[in-house]
């Protein structure tokens, strides 16, 4: 899923840049530093933003577009933060012969994003997901952990808006 | 057998070939031209094209010839059905997932994937072709990227990062979304690129073009109103003969100007005009500085690809660039200043058109510091050397049977030193032609060739006594190795006083904007060290060989500038520079 340009500012804190800056000083230096440091990035921020690539680009004068071009190789990084309220549409075989990618299509159209990304206020965030396992619920959409299982197109409007409440 | 030698066998034929060479070289030597994509010499062997694959006796699988290495013994055959099935279907593959429109593409005549689908005889494609969109990024000023026609060879990314060392444009994403793009999707414009264009000269497909200004300059010579100059640099002279079927490097000057004529511009004068000018200013800012002891070591200030990669990536060295505007420029200011008034014309009237071996220029062009006192921009298009061939053969000019014509007086007489600007290392040659003279009092005994910063090699380190002064110089060419001496000098390791650096490997006979050669043509012939050949035998063949003995040099500083670096010079031929981002986060 082409990972996309987050629309979230930036709002790091100085103790997760004093963090960063450890984790980078900790691999410096060692054969093949750059993974081991988006991975522990990526836990401290919960996504990679631009923000932090450009730090870790300049401790280890690495050009920025070949960091980003391995933050979007690996399906482990995100460049975007979750949303408080993370929406994910499975899209595994059997959900995907059910009709997931119409689902999925107007969980982006009715929040304005597309998978891998979140809305511009930070509230949803969308997932694509490889199978769950519970195929027999085909085609299925998990909020915040509450899975929706036989999804059709018109229900989506209908669970999202329920979510609306507790970020409000 | 001696010591570092193999023994091969490539298709029945025996050869002999240093330890180390790659079955590909091998092939080489036994005559044999395997076909690759995404192998360039030195700079991207990855092997992941898959277009090079051959059989050898004995292995499993085939191997990709561009990256394997030749073996004491081995038997191997490139030219079986199995691999040509194999060779077959890796071009289908590419051409169905690639936006064919080759007869309206500015690459038709000279794509690697024309020509290999020709070569191979390509004649269907048994896959879906997919039916694509261009994916076009047309926010940098030089070129065109059309993620549409690209192939993913990585030929532009790996030059960019090892060559350059500026590393702005990356694969992202994977699978079958794989595209080439700058980090988070921003456009060329928007990042540190540098404009050099070296990664447009290393695409071997349409993915990567030059943006033209063909029609606009055709619309200047058509408008009664406009009086329209030209002005090509010194490397397009080897360059341009390339399209026309001349020898590499072989210099074309006469049939250039002539060309030119019958293009319809109204003068054709030549900017090594300017870069005796240059050297005149450069040489006087050098001495001035030394003396003074002040903003040490001066780097060159000509290649604008080099000035916008201290602007982003060294900005608190910019009072270290010689503050010369490059020769396009001070050229394109000349002749709205100087001549201008000079012949009672009136500045805005007047067009002027620099032909040039880079797409940097074209960025140069637009600099608003450097408009001038009369409120011209002193060049108004900057076109390539493969543009203007493109407008000779598009005019129908038979260039072979062109005469040799001359340029025009006044801004066209030039000497040796100027013409050698366009190799790396002759900006530094032709200052410390000029420098030793002015510092010895008199040319008696002063050397005029300076051997040890010439050639093709990246950084070059000399040490000159001239006029009893001790000269540390180092030429460099390519930017990853501008960045190799700028660290050696900042961790006290090397320490030079003048440094004349090119973005292009090779200085600028070797820019983004000279005719097209792919890897397999650079393998066989040094393009850009035959050009460089031709530019010295120019040199060797003029009756003038130092800047300050240009006549028509004398004659503009006594009649218009007065001193060099004087007040007059110093608003027309000097500018400023500008800090910038790195990330621009
Ligand atoms: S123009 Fe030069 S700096 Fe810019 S992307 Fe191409 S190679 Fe890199
Ligand atoms: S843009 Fe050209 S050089 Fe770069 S990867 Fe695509 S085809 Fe290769
Ligand atoms: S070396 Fe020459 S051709 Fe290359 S960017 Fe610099 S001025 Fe342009
Ligand atoms: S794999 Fe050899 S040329 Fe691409």
């Amino acid at each position: 899923m082409p990972n996309c340009r987050t629309v979230v500012p930036f709002s790091g804190t100085p103790e997760q840049e004093q963090k960063l800056r450890e984790v980078i000083a900790r691999y410096k230096g060692t054969q093949g530093p750059l993974m081991p440091i988006l991975h522990e990035a990526q836990d401290i921020y919960g996504y990679l933003p631009e923000e932090v690539q450009a730090t870790i680009s300049e401790e280890l004068d690495i050009p920025l577009a070949e960091i980003y071009g391995v933050s979007t190789f690996y399906s482990r990084f995100s460049l975007n933060p979750k949303g408080e309220v993370k929406v994910s549409v499975c899209l595994g075989t059997a959900c995907y012969v059910k009709g997931a990618a119409d689902v999925l299509a107007e969980v982006e159209a009715q929040l304005g994003c597309k998978a891998g990304s979140v809305t511009s206020d930070g509230k949803f965030s969308i997932d694509a997901d490889r199978c769950v396992g519970a195929c027999g619920l085909a085609p299925i959409m998990i909020v915040n952990g509450d899975v929706y299982g036989h999804m059709t197109v018109d229900r989506v409007a209908g669970i999202l808006d329920s979510y609306r409440g507790e970020v409000e | 057998m001696s010591e570092n030698m193999i023994n091969l066998k490539i298709d029945g034929v025996s050869v002999e070939v240093p330890a180390g060479s790659t079955v590909l070289q091998a092939a080489l030597a036994a005559g044999v031209r395997i076909p690759t994509l995404c192998y360039m010499k030195d700079a991207n062997e990855l092997g992941s094209c898959r277009i090079c694959v051959v059989e050898i006796k004995g292995g499993r699988g085939l191997a990709a010839a561009c990256v394997y290495p030749a073996a004491d013994g081995m038997e191997v055959f490139t030219n079986t059905e199995k691999v040509r099935a194999s060779r077959r279907q890796t071009l289908e593959l590419i051409l169905s997932n690639h936006r064919m429109e080759c007869p309206t593409c500015e690459r038709n005549g000279d794509c690697e994937l024309r020509r290999l689908a020709a070569d191979m005889g390509i004649d269907s494609i048994r896959y879906e072709v997919e039916d694509l969109e261009p994916q076009l990024d047309e926010s940098a000023p030089h070129l065109v990227r059309d993620n549409s026609k690209c192939i993913l060879c990585r030929r532009c990314v790996a030059v960019c990062r090892k060559n350059q060392q500026v590393g702005v444009i990356s694969a992202a994403d994977r699978g079958f979304a794989t595209h080439i793009e700058s980090a988070f999707g921003r456009g060329l414009g928007e990042v540190s690129c540098v404009y050099c264009g070296q990664c447009v000269a290393a695409c071997p497909t349409g993915a990567l073009t030059l943006k033209r200004s063909i029609d606009a300059v055709r619309a200047a010579i058509d408008d009664p109103s406009k009086h329209v100059v030209v002005v090509p640099a010194p490397a397009v002279r080897v360059g341009l003969g390339d399209r026309f079927g001349m020898p590499v490097g072989e210099s074309v000057q006469g049939k250039m100007v002539a060309a030119l004529r019958r293009l319809g511009f109204d003068k054709v004068f030549d900017v090594d005009w300017a870069a005796d000018v240059t050297i005149m200013e450069e040489g006087t800012e050098l001495v001035g500085r030394i003396k003074a002891g002040e903003k040490m070591p001066m780097f060159t200030s000509c290649c604008p690809g080099w000035i916008k990669y201290m602007e982003h990536y060294h900005a608190d060295m910019l009072d270290n660039l010689s503050s010369c505007r490059s020769p396009q420029q001070m050229m394109g200011g000349l002749v709205k200043t100087y001549y201008a008034e000079r012949e009672g014309i009136a500045p805005e009237d007047i067009v002027v058109v620099s032909i040039m071996p880079c797409t940097a220029k074209k960025f140069e062009v637009s600099r608003e510091e450097q408009r001038l006192e009369n409120g011209c921009m002193p060049v108004d298009y900057s076109l390539t050397t493969r543009e203007l061939s493109d407008m000779i053969a598009g005019a129908g000019i038979m260039f072979g049977l062109l005469p040799d014509e001359a340029f025009d007086p006044v801004l066209g007489d030039s000497t040796g030193a100027a013409v050698i600007f366009g190799a790396s290392g002759g900006v530094m040659e032709a200052a410390l032609r000029t420098a030793a003279v002015v510092l010895a009092g008199d040319d008696a005994d002063v050397p005029l060739v300076f051997e040890d910063v010439r050639g093709m090699e990246g950084v070059k380190e000399a040490e000159y006594e001239v006029g009893g002064v001790k000269l540390r110089t180092c030429t460099v060419s390519g930017l990853a190795n501008a960045e190799k001496v700028i660290r050696a000098m900042e961790a006290g390791e090397a320490a030079y006083d003048f440094i004349e650096v090119m973005a292009c490997p090779g200085g600028c006979v070797n820019g983004a904007g000279q005719p097209m050669h792919s890897p397999f043509e650079r393998m066989m012939t040094d393009v850009k060290g035959e050009r460089a050949a031709g530019l010295y035998a120019l040199d060797d063949s003029m009756p003038r060989r130092r800047s300050h003995e240009n006549p028509e040099v004398k004659a503009l500083y006594a009649e218009y500038l007065g001193e060099p670096c004087g007040h007059k010079a110093h608003h027309i031929l000097h500018t400023e520079y500008v800090p910038r981002d790195t990330y621009n986060v």
